[in-house]
């Protein structure tokens, strides 16, 4: 593909042949300021009317600290869940032919199709402690439901996709060449993948994690199910947004949104980087 | 692609039990997080059998929530088909500056977790909110009430046929659309006779995806719409309700009727993908 079909045309000579440019444009700005700008802004200015030391007593209160250390953590212990599964489900469907093949890749688009509440539902319901997983789990001391396992289970659900689909089309891609090469060198499998494949795969892995992690932060639905939501120990942050707004206390909702969009934004500059790294890397070959 | 061998038929034996070894967990992971909790959703909706089932799909507030959904799916598809055509014909076929700046907006709705997104609606039209003060000088309702629960879907779904139609659109260049022009074309002939046969699958899939997200919104919507039963209700959040209720294997029968739709969706994307590719 060549970058002129990629960008359009060369800037200036051919520009605005086509009709329709008024058109879209002002309906394109509408519609993205009204739906998407506007809301936006509010939450910004809201932000903004606090001050930073109301913002800061805001954010550093004990509940909201609270909140906030178990979303990060149980969205880490997901992501390193996410992590270990999506890269033995990417490889086993990339490298190994086998019966069910395709089923077992059709499955990985189920937790991106389920809606959220489903998923919350259904986990809740298996791990508390008369369903099919608390049955076996809450005996052996391991209880799931209302502690931050749970908010972490939930929360490895609704991501599982990310990793699997980043790091698949890369493995698929691989030049066999090096692989072969290093085979007839003498290198054992092991070696081959942490020595060959890993090291390229590497960006896509880690760009799939980040998303992983990103939505795990942002996971509301299936968390509140299972999550049991007690203030201080299984609350997460956007859920005490959420409290806040009932208790029209709107600064404290914007100052607690505002750092989660700060998180997710920081977390996509993270992947954007990542994934530029990447695209100069493969665009030589 | 797939390599041209499979490399398991050359590989030593050693190799092969490994590879038995990833495939088994591989499935049986599969099976504990992915198939049983799909399954286990329609076993516990039947369990009591299909009177039951019935009963409960047909209970006024399930019915109404179901109804609900079906408004806000209908009401928002239109929309985001006009608006992603308009956005990714703008973005493939022109160049002005900001184009880039234009196109992280459209996208922005992804990086925003969804629930955050039903807290900047509430801030922007809620009683304390942007414009609450003018909103309730003209006793115009949006919070709480079916315009909220619509435009805090749009904002949740606007990228998604975007995001379909543009690379197709950009990778196919617009040799096609020009050429029509100098065949003395309207704008909306080249439109319709040139452009949407080439981004129909495209469109459909663009179109699936951003519907089904629409039907199964739970966070954003949340926020907004206040939850009022029998009225403000979409059936995500019926199945909250009917879990506080206690009433598990009434949300259990409402959650079926989603993962239905949801499962019609995988086969749809199984099928349009491989057209759009």
């Amino acid at each position: 593909m060549s970058v002129a079909a990629v960008t359009g045309f060369p800037a200036g000579r051919q520009k605005r042949v086509l009709p329709g440019f008024g058109l879209t444009m002002g309906l394109t700005l509408t519609y993205v300021g009204i739906i998407v700008l506007l809301p936006v802004i509010a939450l910004v200015l809201k932000g903004a009317e606090i001050g930073p030391v109301r913002f800061w007593e805001i954010v550093t209160a004990p509940r909201t600290l609270a909140a906030l250390r178990l979303t990060i953590t149980a969205a880490a212990l997901a992501t390193v869940f996410n992590a270990a599964y999506g890269l033995l489900m990417a490889w086993v469907l990339v490298r190994y032919r086998f019966p069910g093949r395709r089923l077992l890749d059709a499955m990985m688009d189920i937790p991106f199709a389920l809606p959220t509440a489903v998923a919350g539902l259904a986990l809740t319901a298996l791990f508390s402690e008369n369903g099919w997983y608390g049955q076996v789990l809450a005996p052996a001391g391991f209880p799931v439901v209302y502690t931050i396992w749970g908010v972490a289970v939930a929360m490895s659900f609704t991501s599982i996709p990310f990793v699997v689909r980043t790091v698949q089309p890369i493995l698929e891609d691989l030049e066999p060449g090096q692989e072969e090469a290093a085979r007839t060198l003498g290198a054992t499998p092991w070696q081959i993948f942490t020595r060959v494949i890993f090291p390229a795969i590497l960006p896509a892995y880690l760009i799939g994690t980040t998303i992983a992690f990103a939505r795990s932060l942002g996971e509301f639905g299936a968390v509140i199910f299972i999550a049991g939501n007690l203030p201080m120990k299984t609350e997460i942050a956007s859920l005490l947004a959420v409290i806040r707004l009932e208790e029209y206390d709107y600064n404290g909702a914007a100052a607690i949104a505002l750092t989660l969009v700060a998180i997710a934004l920081a977390l996509l500059v993270v992947s954007n980087w990542l994934q530029s790294r990447l695209t100069r890397r493969r665009v030589p070959a | 692609m797939t390599p041209a061998i499979a490399p398991a038929a050359l590989a030593p034996r050693q190799d092969r039990r490994a590879q038995w070894l990833l495939i088994g967990l591989a499935v049986a992971l599969t099976l504990f997080i992915v198939v049983v909790p799909l399954v286990y959703i329609f076993w516990r909706a039947l369990s009591e059998g299909f009177a039951v089932f019935a009963q409960n799909i047909m209970a006024p507030d399930t019915l109404h929530a179901i109804w609900l959904t079906s408004v806000v799916a209908v009401i928002t598809l239109p929309v985001n088909l006009a608006i992603g055509i308009a956005a990714a014909w703008l973005i493939a076929r022109f160049t002005f500056p900001g184009r880039k700046a234009l196109l992280t907006l459209i996208e922005l709705p992804f990086s925003i977790s969804p629930i955050i997104a039903g807290v900047c609606y509430l801030l922007l039209y809620g009683r304390q909110g942007l414009l609450g003060p003018v909103l309730a000088a003209g006793d115009v309702k949006i919070l709480f009430a079916l315009p909220g629960i619509i435009l805090v879907t749009l904002f949740v779904t606007s990228p998604f046929v975007a995001r379909e139609v543009l690379p197709l659109m950009q990778a196919q260049g617009s040799e096609q659309e020009q050429a029509a022009l100098t065949l003395g074309a309207s704008g909306w002939q080249i439109f319709r006779r040139v452009t949407l046969p080439n981004i129909r699958w495209a469109l459909l899939y663009g179109a699936v995806l951003a519907t089904a997200r629409a039907v199964g919104e739970f966070g954003a919507v949340s926020v907004v719409s206040g939850a009022i039963r029998g009225q403000t209700n979409t059936l995500p959040l019926q199945i909250e309700l009917l879990f506080n209720d206690l009433n598990i294997v009434g949300a259990f029968a409402a959650a079926s009727t989603l993962t239905l739709i949801a499962l019609v969706v995988l086969v749809l994307k199984t099928v349009l993908e491989g057209r759009t590719r």
